[in-house]
């Protein structure tokens, strides 16, 4: 028998996390003399009170989405890969190198050769972690963080030698070609009230088909059966003929293929150059959504929406409450993660042992009274 | 009358939703051997957990010679004079037995003297209790009834008055097991006071004074045990009248369906099989003795493709099985028509997370009737799983609820359902009824031998004695890696079993 209703599980808790984690930052806020109300009325207003607004809260949202699937999925086979944010960044340069390399004539099929290149460049940053896990037993953990690391490095390397445009300082590619230009959301929802000027763009919809994607690969495939299965118990996963390296590897480049879209969405959709650093810790901030969705694809466009509306929400916080620094933003980030993500079990635990007595009430009440 | 050395008094515990133990009252007199027997999931462990500190009474009394002693934790319990020895021994391997021993009981910082004073102490132990045990030896390098005394002198050193023993015989072999109750017999009468929980019916008759017997969380009975029966036994633990034989007519074996040649299996530098070979016909059962540990587990692995073998050939019908090559996995081996039973259903056999039906495609997740194109069809699955549950007698059938969830019996159920149904030209089978409740024990019992008077080969690996004498129609005996000789279940008997067991052959039979 269950311990706790579903809803419970995938509604009330995440919901009382983040009511706690906004509580603790509340006070945070009220220990350097602001109003957490004020703060908290911008944050929400910051994010979801315009187009432009919820412009930025959904593109920050599609870059969790895709993260936040590819930990999930790495997740249903018990491999923890830590490493999106290195495969993300070389999905980047799959963008730009298909980009700048060809001629596109036009944005439909330029967007389909940077999804197979964006996903293919992940994949492959993935699938070598993966292959040590598989063959040499290297945990995945460490080798996905240190991925990030020669990531990092190889693109500061690549954007400062060799994608740098000529007699300019930052370290930044070419501009790509006006044809290969994403439709944004001024221009497919327009009529919702979203400007020229949001970072809104086509590759949402991408998002959104990634979680269709994964939902069926994970609950209605084979692969996903036996993903599944691995990820519960290798041992019954071999007594079944499912072969461990198998399984390992696909999942993998699954997972870094997904981290490596989201690239699509900032290089392609929004800078539409391959600039330094534009992963900005969303690889991280995957683990987090893929936790707080308990790795399901509608978990994690809820996780990653919260997520999409603290990062648009805090900009503007730090924007019109100049007491609160982007360090504080990131504190409240920080705080919603802890407590969604590390302290699942800080609220779980008093959650199921409620619902267990509320059960033991109703089933004495049932009861003859001669009990 | 003596104050009883140990009284319980209205002990309740519970887990979630499930009562584990409920108002148990048990009182054992001093210097006498207590049997506690019941199914799995009757609450014994639990009683005996909580008697010795693992887990705390939701309500109840710990009496320890007639004082009120409550026990909040082990260590309680050690002051209290119990000692407990657990079936999977905590001991460490390369340890000797002195280190062994004194391990959480030093006197101080330096250890030498500790270890002169455990020495001396363990010697005088040894010599009282009759405990042979060389004291400097390395754990890893006894065997297994040896490792076993060293857990009891382990209690004694830490002046243990009451001995739990918790299945103590499930890993030896008969004449280890006779040895052990030697030990404990003298034991007793040097005043100790020993807790013996097991299922084996007949080792109570053999040793207790009086046992207690145990269902679904209460304490149904207490009798002398001279005054009981096993078959009266068996019907207090189940609550109705038990078969304890099996009925079957004889073999009539035909073609060979199954050929083992010289198999060899090394795993992790040990090599586990040292050239097996057998041979199992159509419309027979060929039964694996042997103590735990001695090569049937790999030799299950192999011929399921869990794992290679490194020497050997295999052949299904004169035509031969890779067992050493890439092809070697579990679902080659379904599609030759070979069906398995793991040894252990809850890390081999099922996906405890998933749920009945996603279990019934266990393995078999690529027929194509589990499957339309690239996706799997969900409701043919749960179709089969619902007809399998009913065919199988499977309780609850529900094809929605977790295998976890369902008791060791029914689990088995499932897997037996899911291996069997399909009628295999050869099926493998380890310890079916490990852990099963005596009900479901006769259902699969009967199952396994219907499917042989179907004129398939089954291969039966078990450490009960009893099932591998009542099942089989021949006997093969495993030790260290190989098969020490051949019987017919009527022309053997348990002794010479039990010597082959421990690796002893008197000259060609």
């Amino acid at each position: 028998m269950d311990k706790m209703p579903k809803w419970a599980d995938v509604v009330l808790i995440p919901l009382i996390s983040v009511v706690l984690a906004l509580v603790v930052s509340g006070l945070v806020v009220a220990i350097i003399g602001e109003s957490p109300w004020r703060a908290m009325e911008i944050m929400v207003r910051g994010a979801f009170g315009s187009a432009y607004g919820w412009g930025y809260t959904l593109y920050y949202a599609t870059n969790f989405i895709f993260t936040g699937l590819a930990v999930a999925v790495a997740f249903h086979a018990r491999l923890f890969n830590i490493g999106g944010e290195g495969q993300a960044a070389l999905g980047g340069l799959g963008v730009a190198i298909i980009l700048l390399g060809v001629a596109w004539p036009h944005w439909t099929i330029a967007l389909l050769a940077a999804v197979l290149f964006s996903a293919a460049f992940g994949a492959v940053w993935a699938a070598v972690p993966a292959y040590l896990q598989a063959k040499r037993g290297s945990h995945i953990v460490i080798t996905t963080i240190m991925f990030n690391y020669i990531a990092s490095a190889l693109m500061v390397y690549l954007l400062v030698n060799v994608f740098r445009v000529e007699g300019s300082m930052s370290p930044e590619s070419a501009t790509f070609a006006e044809a290969v230009h994403l439709p944004n959301a001024a221009s497919f929802a327009g009529f919702l009230g979203f400007r020229g000027s949001t970072p809104l763009n086509f590759s949402f919809f991408l998002a959104l088909l990634a979680c269709v994607f994964v939902w069926l690969l994970i609950w209605r495939t084979r692969l996903g059966y036996e993903i599944r299965a691995f990820g519960h118990s290798d041992s019954a996963a071999v007594y079944a003929g499912i072969n461990p390296t198998k399984i390992i590897m696909i999942t993998m480049i699954i997972s870094g293929a997904l981290a490596g879209m989201m690239a699509i969405n900032v290089v392609m959709g929004e800078a539409e150059r391959l600039v330094l650093d534009f992963v900005e810790g969303a690889g991280f901030v995957g683990i987090a959504v893929a936790l707080m969705g308990r790795s399901h694809p509608v978990g994690v466009i809820l996780a990653a929406l919260l997520f999409g509306a603290l990062y648009q929400g805090g900009a503007e916080l730090q924007f019109e409450m100049p007491a609160i620094s982007r360090e504080m933003v990131v504190v409240i980030q920080a705080l919603v993660i802890l407590f969604t993500g590390a302290l699942d079990n800080m609220v779980r635990m008093p959650m199921q042992a409620f619902f267990l007595s509320l059960r033991r009430r109703r089933e004495a009440g049932a009861r003859t009274p001669a009990e | 009358m003596t104050a009883h050395a140990i009284e319980l008094k209205g002990i309740s515990k519970a887990f979630g939703p499930v009562q584990a133990n409920r108002n148990i009252s048990m009182s054992v007199a001093k210097g006498t051997i207590h049997g506690i027997v019941g199914e799995n999931g009757a609450g014994k462990s639990t009683l005996m957990s909580i008697l010795y500190g693992f887990y705390k009474a939701d309500r109840g009394e710990i009496w320890i010679d007639g004082k009120l002693t409550p026990i909040p934790d082990s260590q309680a319990a050690i002051r209290a004079g119990i000692g407990m020895v657990h079936q999977h021994f905590k001991l460490v391997e390369n340890f000797t037995v002195v280190e062994n021993v004194i391990l959480g009981a030093e006197d101080g910082a330096l250890l030498r003297p500790s270890i002169a004073k455990a020495r001396r102490l363990l010697t005088e132990l040894s010599e009282e209790y009759g405990l042979k045990v060389d004291p400097d030896a390395m754990i890893e390098d006894l065997s297994v009834g040896h490792q076993q005394r060293v857990e009891i002198l382990k209690q004694l050193y830490r002046h243990a008055d009451i001995l739990i023993l918790d299945e103590p015989t499930g890993v030896l072999t008969p004449a280890e097991a006779d040895q052990l109750f030697r030990i404990l017999e003298r034991l007793k009468e040097e005043g100790k006071t020993i807790i013996l929980i097991t299922h084996k019916l007949r080792e109570i008759m053999e040793i207790t004074d009086t046992v207690s017997v145990m269902r679904r969380g209460e304490m149904t009975n207490t009798v002398k045990t001279a005054d009981t029966s096993p078959a009266e036994l068996a019907e207090m633990m189940v609550g109705r009248k038990v078969l304890l034989e099996v009925d079957k007519a004889p073999a009539t074996p035909g073609d060979v369906v199954l050929k083992v040649d010289k198999l060899r299996v090394v795993r992790g530098g040990v090599e586990r099989l040292k050239g097996v070979s057998l041979e199992i016909r159509r419309g027979e059962i060929l039964g694996i003795a042997g103590v735990a540990g001695n090569g049937q587990t790999e030799l299950l692995q192999v011929l399921g493709g869990m794992i290679p073998a490194q020497g050997g050939t295999v052949t299904l019908h004169n035509e031969p099985l890779d067992v050493t090559g890439k092809h070697s996995n579990g679902q080659t081996r379904r599609a030759r028509g070979i069906g398995h039973v793991p040894e252990d259903r809850q890390t081999e056999g099922l996906i405890m997370a998933y749920e009945a039906w996603e279990n019934v495609a266990f393995g078999y997740h690529q027929d194509p009737k589990y499957n339309t194109g690239l996706l799997m069809n969900n409701a043919a699955i749960k179709d089969d799983c619902a007809d399998k549950m009913a065919r199988y007698d499977v309780r609850p059938p529900n094809p929605r609820l977790p295998a976890r969830n369902f008791s060791g019996g029914n689990q088995q159920k499932i897997v037996v359902a899911r291996e069997m149904d399909r009628a295999p030209d050869l099926l493998l089978v380890g310890q079916p009824t490990r852990g099963v409740d005596i009900g479901a024990i006769e259902f699969i019992h009967k199952q396994i031998i219907a499917l042989r008077d179907q004129g398939k080969a089954i291969l039966l690996v078990s450490v009960e004695l009893d099932e591998i004498m009542g099942l089989s129609d021949r006997i093969a005996v495993m030790f260290d890696g190989r098969i020490m000789g051949e019987r017919l279940p009527s022309e053997t008997n348990e002794n010479e079993l039990g010597l082959l067991m421990a690796g002893v052959t008197q000259g060609a039979a």
